[in-house]
């Protein structure tokens, strides 16, 4: 028993690690823009997709390392192209323009990649679990809880500590202060979004070797990142790790006891936490909501 | 716009409503297609309630839709073979949906608020996959269909006629326009327009705002699942998709695409969106790409709406 509730656990914290790397992204884009990237989940399959073109030729690390940066690119050129005509508009128009854009990239991916499901290569070392006593812990699943963990700090690195994050972070506050005092926030949005979609394909790359490579690949993650947000808090990119963590964990124990709920948990636990602390757990007092 | 105008263009609009399902075959469709964009129509009519008169956007709608759709689906084949106590059935468990829901959201304003419901519709939509015993689970809940419709007087065979069907749903659309153009109009929906336009000054106005966005919503959900057992009833048949949240979007998307300040908008660009929907999946497996550069065409290009081009500026 105390296996598999253990089990169901790290099981839970390996999802909450996705849905925490994606919340990030999807955070950092919202906070600094007001823009809620329906896109997200289509930029995280196209993230899967360009791996698995490149590990014939460089490899699984060669493509953990360059697939990412590659649908960065593709971030920036979505936001320079069509995102940033959304800017300062109703937030109706930025929401419409990505959930447009999330039919485009599905049925994208479908057309050229095919529906069915990729099989998509990890060394074989690391898929082998590590004692026969806890058979869960392949060394994949550690390996990636590792990375997203490094990814988070990297994260926090960059927000906390390069001139570029400390800009982020100050447009978050007050993004015509920022400009006033000569920031170019055209490229600070730009690369902002970037951060995001990095994000995204990094995930893309990690959830492809767990869960196998098909264009829906980013719509089961897309929901419970919003879920994550809100429960962790608006405004902080702190809560929205928790919150991403702490939904994975809580769902996945959950399918102990009750599997069909173990979907369904996650809102029952947003509602919670609407009812008692509306703002969620490490939202900012008088944050604007 | 004055009011002639106005009561002339009113005038066309029902006579087009109430003659559709004979030209519809002229331009290459079809009844039930007729009857599609009537219930579409009324569900975006109830997201642009909200959206398009209260000033807050939700992109959930499609829970309260598919509940009816499932409500009633499930009155006729577990309790009574009526179609309008299914229909009752339904409307009474979206608004109940929609007031529990509503009371947790009202203090959520702009994108957290689209965030939220579109997050909850999802709880609808994972029971209806796992529940699959009572809701058919993935494959959707059938062996049920609509019921002739006894008046006392006389029987519509609603089932065997789609026209007749076409006329019913109609008459019910009609009551809930109605119904709608009075709420809008009354203290309590200038109201919401003021809450729109203002809702600092509206709350320094004494105006108990999340008291009247709840009642709006709750409304809003009340319509949008009186189309969701209309829907339900014209198929037949009710699955998952009919709660997914991509259907929610289109919902929103129809509003925005017919003119969101205008009531009858939404119903315009249900018309052009279904009948659109039809003709490119009717070409092309890749329909969804379509639809998807069409969301972003309309953004970029066409924000205002076919009704918002011809109010001008002042819109």
């Amino acid at each position: 028993m105390t296996q598999l509730v253990l089990f169901n656990a790290f099981n839970g914290l390996i999802v909450g690690a996705f849905y925490a790397l994606m919340a990030l992204g999807l955070s950092l884009i919202i906070n600094l823009t007001s823009v809620i990237n329906f896109a997200h989940g289509g930029f995280l399959a196209l993230g899967a997709y360009i791996a698995y073109m490149l590990i014939p030729h460089v490899g699984f690390w060669g493509a953990l390392l360059i697939a990412p940066p590659i649908t960065a690119l593709l971030g920036l050129v979505v936001e320079r192209v069509l995102i940033r005509h959304c800017y300062g508009r109703d937030p109706l128009y930025s929401l419409l323009l990505t959930f447009g854009l999330t039919y485009v990239f599905e049925d994208a991916t479908r057309y050229t990649w095919g529906a069915q499901s990729l099989p998509f290569h990890v060394p074989d070392w690391l898929m082998s679990p590590l004692t026969p006593s806890l058979f869960f812990l392949t060394g994949y699943r550690l390996f990636m809880v590792v990375l997203v963990a490094i990814a988070v700090l990297g994260l926090f690195y960059v927000l906390n500590r390069t001139r570029l994050g400390m800009r982020i972070r100050a447009g978050t506050l007050d993004l015509e202060m920022v400009s006033v005092l000569g920031v170019n926030v055209r490229i600070l949005r730009n690369l902002n979004f970037g951060l995001g979609i990095y994000l995204a394909g990094l995930a893309g790359v990690l959830a492809a070797g767990l869960l196998g490579l098909q264009p829906t690949i980013g719509d089961s993650l897309i929901m419970p990142s919003f879920v994550a947000i809100i429960v962790g808090g608006i405004g902080s990119l702190t809560g929205t790790l928790l919150g991403g963590l702490l939904i994975g964990v809580v769902s996945g124990i959950t399918t102990i006891f009750f599997p069909s709920a173990s979907e369904a948990i996650i809102y029952v636990m947003m509602a919670l936490v609407l009812l008692v602390r509306p703002r969620g757990l490490l939202g900012e007092e008088g944050m604007k909501l | 716009m004055n009011r002639t105008s106005k009561g002339i263009l009113l005038a066309i609009l029902w006579l087009a409503l109430l003659t559709m399902p004979y030209w519809m075959r002229a331009v290459g469709g079809y009844t039930e297609l007729a009857t599609r964009v009537l219930v579409l129509g009324l569900a975006a009519m109830s997201v642009n309630f909200l959206l398009g008169f209260t000033g807050v956007l939700s992109m959930g709608h499609a829970a309260y839709f598919g509940l009816g759709a499932y409500a009633v689906g499930m009155t006729i084949k577990y309790l009574v073979p009526s179609t309008g106590l299914g229909i009752v059935a339904a409307v009474v468990a979206g608004t109940l949906a929609g007031a529990l829901i509503g009371a947790l959201i009202v203090k959520l304003r702009g994108i957290y608020f689209a965030m939220v419901t579109i997050a909850f519709g999802q709880v609808f939509y994972f029971i209806a996959f796992r529940w699959r015993s009572v809701t058919g689970g993935d494959d959707g809940l059938t062996g049920w269909h609509r019921m002739p419709i006894d008046l006392g007087f006389t029987r519509l065979d609603i089932l065997q006629n789609d026209k007749a069907y076409y006329y019913v749903v109609l008459a019910i659309f009609a009551l809930a326009a109605g119904a709608m153009t009075l709420l809008l109009r009354s203290p309590f929906g200038r109201t919401l327009l003021a809450i729109r336009e203002n809702e600092t000054r509206a709350r320094f106005l004494g105006i108990p705002i999340e008291l009247h966005i709840w009642i709006a919503f709750v409304i809003s959900c009340f319509f949008a699942s009186l189309a969701g057992a209309l829907y339900g009833l014209l198929n037949n048949f009710t699955d998952p998709r009919a709660l997914h949240w991509t259907l929610s979007g289109n919902f929103v998307i129809m509003a925005v695409l017919g003119g969101m300040r205008s009531f009858w908008g939404p119903l315009v660009g249900a018309a052009i969106f279904v009948v659109l929907q039809d003709y490119v999946s009717s070409q092309t497996q890749n329909w969804m790409f379509f639809i998807g550069i069409f969301f972003v065409l309309i953004v970029l290009f066409f924000p205002r709406g076919v009704l918002g081009l011809f109010k001008g500026k002042t819109a």
